[in-house]
């Protein structure tokens, strides 16, 4: 895979396309995007780890629950995070380990705030590897 | 060689251009378009014909799907929408309020000139920014308990006053009063209520700024007058915030809730973002009892920044209140969904009006606007982007006939954040501003550079378009000359 993700226009907004060799994968890539999206994720370290364990009624609305539930962890607990291990994702469930450490504004530049991830365009393409595709409001 | 939209859409006059309702197959009433002939070619560009078409997708949609002339591509509704809904069968859609539930504007009047606050222009910035917690991530100055944070949702700016946060006379000039009835904390999610607390009192981030700014052109002298604004050259202080994470964890879980609430009743829709659950029924109700609590919050956030704006006036300024004036001309929600009467063909309807970035504008009479504004109609307040200038217009007749007591909101992006990032960078933004006597404070200079001037539509552009079309009123138009933003 050439690369992980990338980062697509939109006039008020921004979406992302994340690639994948199987739907982990994608799921772990867009997670990645929406932190680079916030800041500069080579500057954060592994200090600390949260678990998501969400239902959703189908992948897309999984995709929209795992990237929401990192915005959350974001926005309340200051966490920033850069790796993502998903160890449980089926067509309703998705169970994962994320690790990041707090936002220390000395050495993390924050970039964007992002409100919330969207249904709008969103797309899981399972044809060849795995495509996403999401709309975020910033 | 004809534009590609002159095909699909009729002229009815040169601000007025219909998407008839064959244009997509499922829509239950026709679109309307408020803008120039110039603005279309962008419109166009932008797929929001498609976005204007699938709102009017919505059950119990009456009239038109309509767009300001400051439309651009939102998700699921465009941004710049309005759309009103029967409340007996129709809908509400969390995706036409947006996540930022009553993103607003406030204006204040002072009674200093410019050439007064020039001298301390930047003392003032650096107060304002010192004062107002603004920026990503940003946590506010006030603390609450989970309890008192219900309070807040409960009673909205009337909190704030009653701890202190501003006088009983800003209520008395705020839509809805800062309070819209029937917010119930219960229907709030405890994960809404964890992103609220902390940010109570924050400016935020993106497009949302406090400007100091200078009145630069007076259209309605004796409105004007009415409202505060007496002259040229006097200083006025905008503030545009919402509700902050709040607002958008609300909306973040009822946009997932209704969508399962969209299977349930059957509903077909063009964009999952769309999802929404009749009024009446109990998804319906819990949302608008949700987003109630946000709009809450929003005029209780405002409410806090109003008051450490005013002292940071007289702090710099070494004047008192009364001598500084720093009264509330009006704060009005750009975010909203709100139930109101609308006579349509003689018969009286009580509809779910939903503005996602559109300003209501009710005219001179309405009970529902404050008495000290009944007899001339309600302030409009629409910021420009940062830097360029903002308007004060007045609701009219015609909006209530033609696009429910609604008006546009802003500028418009025309360019996306990413394509303003690559090719306009912040500090040539932040000197570009400088070079037009605009001291500006910010967190982040690539922020700075996502809401350059060149990124939006030109406001005067938008303003001139519903002047022209009588859907508001031009008042006055006020210049920058300090802004701080997150």
């Amino acid at each position: 895979m050439e690369k992980d993700f990338e980062v697509v226009d939109h006039t008020a907004d921004v979406g992302i396309i994340a690639y994948g060799a199987d739907i982990r994968q994608a799921f772990t890539n867009a997670a990645r995007a929406l932190f680079s999206l916030i800041t500069n994720i080579d500057d954060v370290e592994e200090v600390l780890y949260r678990d998501i364990e969400l239902v959703a009624p189908d992948e897309e609305s999984l995709l929209v629950g795992w990237l929401n539930e990192l915005i959350y962890l974001f926005d309340v607990e200051n966490v920033i995070f850069k790796r993502f291990d998903i160890t449980e994702l089926n067509n309703t469930q998705l169970k994962a380990r994320s690790y990041g450490e707090k936002i220390d504004r000395s050495k993390h530049k924050l970039k964007t705030g992002v409100k919330a991830a969207t249904y709008h365009m969103l797309t899981v393409d399972k044809a060849n590897g795995c495509k996403v595709q999401v709309l975020f409001d910033i | 060689m004809a534009a590609p939209w002159q095909e699909v859409v009729k002229k009815i006059d040169d601000y007025r251009w219909e998407i008839p309702q064959n244009y997509k197959a499922g829509m239950l009433v026709p679109g309307l378009i408020f803008a120039s002939e110039n603005m279309l070619n962008h419109i166009w560009e932008e797929q929001v014909f498609q976005q204007v078409a699938n709102v009017a997708f919505l059950p119990g949609i009456v009239s038109r799907s309509l767009a300001m002339p400051d439309i651009h591509w939102g998700y699921g509704f465009p941004i710049g929408g309005v759309a009103a809904t029967r409340i007996k069968d129709g809908v509400v859609s969390p995706g036409g309020v947006g996540f930022d539930i009553n993103c607003g504007v406030r204006l204040l009047r002072t009674n200093l000139t410019e050439d007064e606050v020039r001298p301390k222009i930047g003392q003032l910035i650096a107060e304002l920014f010192a004062n107002i917690p603004s920026g990503v991530g940003s946590t506010g100055r006030i603390r609450v308990s989970e309890k008192e944070l219900d309070e807040v949702l409960i009673k909205g700016s009337r909190w704030a006053v009653e701890k202190g946060y501003g006088e009983a006379r800003d209520i008395t000039v705020t839509e809805e009063s800062g309070c819209i009835k029937g917010a119930n904390p219960e229907k709030v999610s405890s994960k809404a209520k964890k992103r609220g607390i902390p940010q109570l009192g924050t400016l935020g981030a993106g497009n949302h700024f406090l400007e100091i700014e200078v009145v630069d052109e007076i259209y309605d002298k004796d409105v004007a007058t009415a409202m505060g604004i007496d002259d040229l050259g006097q200083v006025l202080i905008l503030i545009h915030t919402g509700s902050r994470g709040f607002g958008h964890q609300v909306c973040t879980d009822y946009v997932a809730l209704l969508g399962e609430a969209v299977k349930k009743y059957g509903i077909s829709l063009p964009d999952r973002q769309l999802a929404c659950a009749p009024v009446q029924s109990p998804e319906g109700q819990d949302y608008l009892a949700a987003m109630s609590c946000a709009a809450n919050y929003a005029w209780t956030n405002r409410q806090c920044i109003t008051h450490w704006a005013r002292e940071s006036f007289i702090k710099i300024l070494g004047k008192s209140r009364s001598e500084l004036g720093l009264e509330q001309i009006y704060d009005v929600a750009h975010n909203i969904a709100k139930i109101e009467e609308y006579t349509i063909d003689g018969k009286k309807h009580t509809l779910c009006v939903h503005r996602k970035g559109a300003t209501r504008a009710f005219p001179a009479g309405h009970p529902d606007i404050p008495d000290i504004y009944r007899n001339i109609g309600q302030p409009v307040l629409i910021p420009g982007d940062m830097g360029r200038c903002s308007y004060v217009a007045l609701g009219t007749e015609m909006a209530m006939k033609e696009s429910f007591g609604s008006t546009c909101h802003g500028a418009g992006r025309v360019q996306s954040r990413a394509a303003a990032k690559r090719t306009i960078r912040g500090a040539d933004v932040a000197r570009e501003l400088t070079a037009r006597g605009i001291t500006v404070k910010t967190g982040s200079m690539g922020s700075l550079a996502e809401e350059a001037s060149g990124a939006y539509k030109d406001v005067t552009e938008v303003v001139n378009v519903t002047d022209k079309a009588g859907i508001s009123r031009k008042v006055a138009k006020a210049i920058p000359v300090g802004v701080i933003k997150g």
